[in-house]
């Protein structure tokens, strides 16, 4: 399995909740399968998937699933402390782990090869740390979200990508019918 | 009221309730503030540009949110202040001790001061310099502006402003 068959069988577990998507090709895949206002898209910044995410959660109410990447971690490992110390029950951070670059060409990443983010994520003191295989993603998921505790999923795949348009719609756009989404999940 | 209360008392007054910090010794009497503030929920993080994410976070949760850093940032933050902040118009107060300025005695530190104001204008953020104590008095409307405009606004406080590093 790759990263664009993980998201489309994690859907319908993941579809009712806020979702911020890693840029590149995770948000133009989820733009694809199930565009709708509780998905943010970061169209630039890599590495904030779960910065974002964790900032949202400790903001208000609804449940929170990042979607990030091995290499998007890797630039942003500052993460798992502030995740780890500062937990937020209504937090969930998928990490698809498919041990490459993706959106650039599928370049190896150090997750693919000696580094265990599930193992770093641990050390870094985070308290549900789940690895799963692709195939598993859709129940490790529903389980984590059941549990109603702050959970760190480090799913392994298969490197690998499907063609996707990239998305035109405009950031405000994005940002605003987000926006919108949330302030009406906490009235 | 020292300096560092009435900074968060202008936060506190302007709805800011999320605040992240990367530490800085001018700018510890602020944290400290932050930290034992009621109406302030503080975030550590450990770079700018990952406060900054938890910024834009906060902020669509419908928090007002800000960062206190200093200019050493500007050289983290770039790519972040541009794709995320300002592409996503956000607003984002960013309180930064403006090392190397008169007073300074690490000379590293001058490097980036030299660099500070030319890399906030040419990012087209609006940036406001304390260098004597009365500055602060116009913190609450450049906060209120911050919020107002949606952009990041830089506000720049030098060793004279804190009375020594």
């Amino acid at each position: 399995m790759i990263r664009s068959e993980v998201i489309k069988q994690l859907i319908p577990v993941i579809s009712d909740h806020l979702i911020i998507c890693n840029i590149g090709l995770p948000s133009q895949e989820l733009h694809l399968l199930d565009d709708q206002p509780s998905n943010f898209y970061m169209l630039g910044t890599m590495g904030l998937s779960s910065s974002i995410g964790l900032g949202l959660a400790l903001a208000q109410k609804g449940k929170v699933i990042s979607i990030d990447g091995d290499g998007s971690v890797l630039t942003n490992f500052g993460t798992l402390p502030t995740i780890a110390n500062n937990v937020a029950n209504n937090f969930i951070l998928l990490i698809i782990d498919n041990g490459s670059y993706g959106s650039t060409g599928d370049q190896p990443t150090y997750a693919g090869k000696k580094t265990s983010l599930s193992a770093v994520a641990a050390a870094c003191g985070c308290e549900n740390v789940v690895e799963c295989q692709a195939e598993d993603a859709a129940v490790t998921m529903q389980a984590a979200l059941d549990s109603n505790e702050m959970t760190i999923i480090v799913c392994k795949c298969m490197s690998g990508n499907i063609k996707v348009p990239v998305i035109t719609m405009d950031p405000v756009v994005i940002r605003e019918r987000f926006m919108k989404e949330v302030e009406a999940r906490n009235t | 009221m020292s300096i560092s209360s009435k900074i968060v008392e202008d936060f506190v007054n302007n709805n800011i309730e999320f605040v992240t910090t990367v530490p800085c010794k001018q700018l510890a009497g602020v944290i400290d503030n932050i930290e034992t503030s009621k109406d302030i929920f503080h975030i550590p993080s450990n770079k700018e540009d990952e406060g900054i994410g938890l910024c834009a976070g906060a902020y669509m949760g419908g928090k007002r949110s800000a960062i206190i850093m200093q200019n050493t940032a500007i050289g983290v933050t770039i790519n972040t202040l541009v794709t995320l902040t300002q592409y996503y118009r956000m607003p984002l107060p960013m309180l930064i001790s403006y090392r190397g300025e008169l007073g300074e005695p690490v000379a590293c530190q001058v490097e980036m001061a030299v660099h500070t104001k030319a890399l906030l204008a040419q990012l087209n953020i609006p940036t406001y310099h304390f260098h004597d104590e009365k500055d602060v008095g116009e913190l609450n409307a450049i906060l209120a502006y911050t919020f107002m405009c949606n952009k990041p606004v830089a506000i720049l406080t030098d060793a004279t402003f804190w009375k020594g590093y």
